[in-house]
C-alpha cells in the first residue's frame, strides 16, 4: 500500500512545488532588469552559503548548529527519498539498502535538529515572528519522523507489510503533511519559501562583490541620471531590480535586523524585519495583516497594503510603507551586518528615498534647507564657501593650489565649519606637524562629499557634489587622501569610484596608527580614567576598520573597557543617513541609547573617530562620560620624538603624576 | 455648481534668483513664494489652472533655476512655464503686459521684488498700471475666489494681518509673510516644458545707464534709549518702531497731501530745508 502511495505524493509534491516555483518566478521578474552572471552566480552558491552565510549563522552556535543538522538532514533525506520511495531503488539489489540506511540517518538528524527548532519555539524570543512559523518545528517532526518510519520496512527492520492499512494511511498523511510544508511550501509561500528564495537570492546577488573572505561592499550603487524620461527611484516594488525582489522573498524573519536596529530601539516607527516583509506583501499584492512579528513601533498591523505596481508611499493616505518609516533609517547597516540571508535593508531604504526626494519633492523637516544650501553652497549649513577655512587662520595651512603635490592630501570635510569638530581638526594638524608628514588641503576648493545628499535621496546634488569633487581632485598630484570624518572617507573611497574617482583614502586612525608604528609619533603614558571607543558605522562595518582606532588607544597606554556592542555590532549613535535632519520622533533618543551603553562599560570617557558621533554624543544631556576624538587624545599625549643621539642616552627618568 | 468650486486661472511670474552668499542663480525666494500660494490655491479650488511666465534671456543657468519653480509642481497639474525669450538687459515690462493682456488670466501673482537686475520692486506696478488692474501688495494668503471676487489677506509689519475684497482680474504680490515655498523636486523639474516665445526686444535704456553695485545693508538708525531700569529699555526695544509720530491725512486735496510729503521729508533731512 505505502509502495504505491508513497510515489504518488512525493511526485504529486514535486509537481505543485514546480508549478508554484513557476508563479514564485514571475513575481520576481516583474521587477526591473539587473545583469547578474546567471551561471557564475549558481556555480558560486555553494560556497557562497557553506562559507559566507554560514560566517553570519554562527555567530548563535545553537542555531547554526540547529540549522546545520535539520536542513543537511533535510537535504539529504528529501533526496534520498526520492530515490528510496519515489523511484524504489530502494528495494534494488545492491545500493539499495545502503540508500535506506542512508535515509533513516538523514531523517534521523534532521529530527534531532527539529528538537531543537521546537524547543527554542517554546518561549521565542520577541524578535521572531509567529503565526505560521510556530507550526514550523511539527511540521519538520512529521516530515522526518514520518520518512523515518516508512523507510524502516524498506530496510527490513520491520516486515514489509506490516501493520495494517489503516496505519499505513495514517503514516502517509504525516509524510503527506511533511510534504506539503517542505516541499509544496518551498514555493508556495510559507516558512519554507525562505530555502528556495534564499538559495537563488545568493546565487543571483546583486553585490556578488561582497562574498568571499574579508571582501565588503558598503557603497550605494548610482542612480543613473542620463535618461530624462525615466522616472528616479523606487516607487513601486515593481521598481525594484528582480533580484531585490528575490532577496526580500528570502527573509526568515529571524529578526536579528530588528534586535539590532536603533531606530527600532528607539520607538521610532521603523522595524527592519517588517520593512522587508511589507516589500514581501507589496511584490505579492495584499495587506500586511498576516505578518506575525513586531509591529513598527507606533503602528498596528493590518492597516497598510500594496500591490506589485502600486505606490509603497501612499500621497496623502496609507499605502505599503508610511514614508516616516523610510526617514527614520539612520543607515547604519548594523541590520545587513546581521541579516543571514545576506538582504540589503539600506539599498532599498535609499532607492525608496530617491523616489520621494526626486521625483515628490517630499524629504521631511529641516531636510529640504539642508539640500537648497548643499546646492546653493556646497555644505550643508548654508555658510559661505568662502569662509571653509576660518578656523585655520592662525595655522598657515598649505594649500594644494599652492604646493600642486603633496604625499597627502588633508581631507577636512563639512566639519571645518563646525567649532567642536575644528577641535579635533587642530588636534589632527598638530599630530601631523609632529609626524612631519608633508600633507596640503584643498582649501576653498574642497565641497561636501555629497554623503547626506545621497542618503536624504538626493542623487542628483550627490553626483554634482562629486563630479566637481573628483575634477577638483584630478588637478593635483598625491599619494593619498587623509580624513577624520569616516562619511566622506566611506564616500571618497568606495563610491566616488562609480563616477570616475579611485582614491586611496585613510582615516586618521589608521593613519596615525602607522605613523606610530613607522616611530614617527611617540606619546607620553595615559594618566587619564577608563575609556571606552565607539566604533562609528562608516568605520567599522562601513569599512571594516575595527582594529587600528584600539592600536592607537593601546599605543597610548589605554585599555580598553569594551562596551556591550562594540566592533561589528557597535550601536549606532543616531547621526547617520540625515537621521539628525528629518528627524523622526521615537519615544526615546538614539544618542542617549548610546551614551547610556558608555555609561554601563563604567568608563569616564569616549573616544571616538567621527564628527558625526561626537555632536550626536555630545549632545546628550548629563552624560556620565566625556567625549574625546581620537585625535585630541593623540595630540594630548604627544612628546617630542627621541632623536638619534638622546635615544642613545636614553634612562630613566622621574614622570610626573599628579 | 458650487460657487467655490470654479477654479480661476492664475499666472505667477517667475524670475531668475540669485543666492545672497554666492550670487548662484536659484529659484527666487519671493517668486517660489507666490508659486506655493497659487498652489494651496489649486488645491482648494479644483479646476484651477496655474501658468508660470518669465521674460528673460534663455541659457543654462536661467533656464535651471526656472526649473526650480517646475520642481514644485510635483503632483500638481503644474507642468510647464511661458518663457518669453528676450536677450539680456530688455525691459521685461511690455512684454509681459502684452502676453498678460492676451492670456488673460484672472490673477497674477508675482514677488514683490527681484533678487537680481534692478530689483526695484516697481514691476508689479508698472504692469497694474499698464493693464489697469488693481493691485494688492504684501499679500499673506488668497482665502476664497467667489463670482470673480478674491477676498484676500495682507500681511501689515509686525504679524497684523488685513482682510481685502478685489475684483479679478488683479495684481497681487508677495513678500516674505506668503507660506515658505515647498521643496523642488529633480525629476518632474527636469520632465517639465519650456514653452520658448521669441520676442522683439525693447531695450531698457535707463537700466543700461545705471552703473551696479553689490548692495549694501542700508545704516540704521539707533535709539539711544537714556533710562536706566532694564524693564524701560527693554520695552522699548520690544516696542514698536515707527512711534506716534506718524500721521494719516484723510480728506484732504492732492495739493495738501503733496505738502504734508515734501515737509516730512525736509524734516527728516532727505530734502535740503
Ligand atoms: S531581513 Fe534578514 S535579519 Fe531581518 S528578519 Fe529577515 S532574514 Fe532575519
Ligand atoms: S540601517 Fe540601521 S537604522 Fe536603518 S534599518 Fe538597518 S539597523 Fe535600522
Amino acid at each position: 500500500m505505502l509502495e504505491t502511495l508513497l510515489p504518488i505524493l512525493i511526485f504529486a509534491a514535486l509537481g505543485v512545488a514546480v508549478v508554484g516555483a513557476w508563479r514564485r518566478v514571475r513575481l520576481w521578474r516583474q521587477g526591473r532588469p539587473s545583469a547578474v552572471p546567471l551561471l557564475k552566480g549558481l556555480a558560486a552558491l555553494p560556497r557562497r552559503y557553506l562559507v559566507d552565510l554560514h560566517h553570519v549563522v554562527g555567530r548563535d552556535k545553537v542555531i547554526s548548529n540547529t540549522h546545520v543538522a535539520t536542513a543537511g538532514g533535510f537535504v539529504a533525506a528529501a533526496v534520498l527519498m526520492i530515490l528510496v520511495h519515489g523511484l524504489d531503488l530502494g528495494a534494488s539489489e545492491g545500493w539499495g539498502g545502503v540508500l535506506g540506511w542512508l535515509l533513516l540517518a538523514a531523517s534521523a538528524c534532521m529530527f534531532m535538529g527539529s528538537l531543537f527548532v521546537a524547543r527554542r519555539r517554546r518561549h521565542p524570543p520577541a524578535r521572531l515572528s509567529k503565526g505560521p512559523w510556530m507550526r514550523l518545528p511539527k511540521s519538520l517532526m512529521a516530515f522526518s519522523l514520518g520518512v523515518f518510519l516508512v523507510t524502516l520496512p524498506t530496510v527490513g527492520i520491520l516486515p514489509a507489510g506490516f501493520g495494517s492499512w489503516v496505519l499505513a494511511l495514517a503514516l502517509a498523511a504525516v509524510v503527506g503533511w511533511g510534504l506539503a510544508e517542505m516541499v509544496v511550501g518551498m514555493t508556495w509561500g510559507g516558512p519554507m519559501k525562505h530555502a528556495f528564495a534564499g538559495a537563488l537570492h545568493l546565487a543571483f546577488h546583486r553585490r556578488a562583490e561582497r562574498f568571499g573572505e574579508g571582501n565588503r561592499s558598503t557603497g550605494l550603487k548610482a542612480l543613473d541620471l542620463e535618461n530624462e524620461a525615466a522616472s528616479l527611484g523606487v516607487e513601486t516594488p515593481a521598481d525594484f531590480t528582480w533580484n531585490q525582489l528575490l532577496g526580500f522573498d528570502a527573509c526568515v524573519q529571524c529578526g536579528r535586523c530588528e534586535a539590532v536596529c536603533p531606530a527600532f530601539a528607539a520607538g521610532q516607527p521603523l522595524n527592519p524585519k517588517k520593512l522587508i516583509q511589507d516589500m514581501v506583501v507589496g511584490l505579492a499584492g495584499g495587506s500586511d495583516a498576516g505578518y506575525a512579528g513586531s509591529p513598527y513601533p507606533g503602528k498596528p498591523v493590518g492597516e497598510h497594503h500594496g500591490s506589485p505596481h502600486g505606490p509603497i508611499v501612499g500621497r496623502g493616505g496609507k499605502a505599503l510603507v508610511d514614508a516616516e518609516t523610510l526617514w527614520s533609517c539612520t543607515t547604519c547597516r548594523a541590520c545587513v551586518e546581521e541579516c543571514p540571508m545576506m538582504i540589503e535593508h539600506v539599498d532599498a531604504i535609499v532607492d525608496m528615498r530617491r523616489f520621494l526626494t526626486l521625483e515628490r519633492g517630499e524629504t521631511p523637516n529641516k531636510a529640504p534647507e539642508v539640500l537648497d544650501n548643499l546646492i546653493a553652497t556646497d555644505n550643508p549649513g548654508g555658510f559661505a564657501p568662502g569662509a571653509r577655512m576660518h578656523w585655520a587662520a592662525d595655522l598657515n595651512l598649505p594649500l594644494m593650489a599652492d604646493l600642486q603635490q603633496v604625499d597627502v592630501l588633508l581631507w577636512l570635510g563639512d566639519g571645518a565649519f563646525d567649532m567642536r569638530n575644528q577641535r579635533t581638526l587642530r588636534a589632527l594638524v598638530k599630530v601631523l606637524r609632529a609626524a612631519k608628514v608633508d600633507f596640503a588641503v584643498l582649501g576653498n576648493e574642497e565641497r561636501d562629499s555629497g554623503d547626506v545628499a545621497r542618503r536624504l535621496g538626493d542623487e542628483a546634488t550627490f553626483q554634482s557634489l562629486a563630479r566637481r569633487n573628483i575634477a577638483t581632485l584630478a588637478k593635483y598630484h598625491f599619494q593619498h587622501i587623509l580624513t577624520c570624518d569616516p562619511h566622506s572617507f566611506h564616500v571618497l573611497g568606495n563610491e566616488y569610484g562609480e563616477l570616475g574617482g579611485d582614491y586611496r583614502v585613510y582615516h586618521h586612525s589608521t593613519y596615525i596608527a602607522e605613523l606610530h608604528d613607522a616611530g614617527r609619533l611617540t606619546f607620553a603614558p595615559w594618566k587619564g580614567g577608563s575609556v571606552t571607543y565607539h566604533d562609528p558605522c562608516y568605520l567599522g562595518r562601513y569599512n571594516g576598520e575595527y582594529e587600528a582606532p584600539r592600536r592607537v588607544l593601546e599605543a597610548l597606554g589605554i585599555t580598553l573597557n569594551e562596551m556591550q556592542r562594540s566592533g561589528f555590532r557597535s550601536r549606532c549613535c543616531g547621526g547617520g543617513g540625515g537621521a539628525p535632519i528629518t528627524d523622526i520622533p521615537g519615544e526615546r533618543r538614539i544618542p542617549d541609547m548610546r551614551m547610556n551603553d558608555v555609561k554601563e562599560s563604567g568608563a569616564g570617557l569616549v573616544a571616538v573617530g567621527c564628527p558625526q558621533c561626537t555632536a550626536m554624543l555630545e549632545g546628550v544631556v548629563d552624560a556620565s562620560a566625556e567625549v574625546r576624538d581620537i585625535a585630541e587624545l593623540v595630540a594630548d599625549a604627544l612628546v617630542a620624538a627621541p632623536s638619534e643621539e638622546t635615544a642613545a642616552r636614553h634612562r630613566p627618568r622621574a614622570v610626573e603624576v599628579a | 455648481m458650487q460657487p467655490e468650486h470654479q477654479g480661476v486661472a492664475v499666472t505667477v511670474l517667475v524670475s531668475v534668483g540669485r543666492h545672497p552668499l554666492t550670487g548662484r542663480a536659484r529659484r527666487a525666494d519671493q517668486d517660489a513664494r507666490g508659486l506655493e500660494l497659487a498652489l494651496g490655491l489649486e488645491e482648494r479650488l479644483p479646476g484651477s489652472r496655474i501658468n508660470l511666465l518669465h521674460a528673460g534671456p534663455r541659457c543654462e543657468e536661467s533656464e535651471s533655476a526656472l526649473r526650480g519653480y517646475l520642481g514644485m509642481g510635483a503632483g500638481t497639474g503644474l507642468e510647464h512655464l511661458t518663457l518669453l525669450e528676450q536677450p539680456e538687459g530688455a525691459d521685461a515690462i511690455p512684454a509681459l503686459a502684452e502676453h498678460l493682456a492676451s492670456a488673460t488670466p484672472q490673477l497674477v501673482i508675482t514677488g514683490a521684488r527681484a533678487e537680481r537686475g534692478e530689483g526695484s520692486g516697481l514691476l508689479p506696478y508698472a504692469l497694474a498700471e499698464h493693464l489697469g488692474w488693481p493691485l494688492v501688495n504684501g499679500l499673506a494668503a488668497v482665502e476664497k475666489v467667489e463670482h470673480g471676487v478674491a477676498t484676500l489677506l495682507q500681511a501689515l509689519p509686525r504679524g497684523q494681518r488685513r482682510r481685502l475684497q478685489v475684483r479679478l482680474p488683479a495684481i497681487v504680490s508677495v513678500d516674505g509673510a506668503a507660506p515658505a515655498p515647498r521643496q523642488s523636486a529633480f525629476g518632474p523639474a527636469r520632465r517639465a516644458q519650456l514653452e520658448v516665445t521669441p520676442l522683439a526686444a525693447e531695450r531698457d535704456h535707463e537700466l543700461a545707464e545705471w552703473a551696479m553695485a553689490p548692495a549694501r545693508k542700508r545704516p540704521k538708525r539707533l535709539k539711544i534709549i537714556k533710562s536706566a531700569s532694564a524693564r524701560d529699555r527693554f520695552k522699548a526695544a520690544a516696542a514698536k518702531a515707527e512711534g506716534g509720530s506718524g500721521q494719516v491725512l484723510e480728506g484732504v486735496s492732492s495739493e495738501q497731501g503733496a505738502d504734508a510729503i515734501l515737509k516730512l521729508l525736509r524734516e527728516e533731512g532727505v530734502l535740503p530745508r
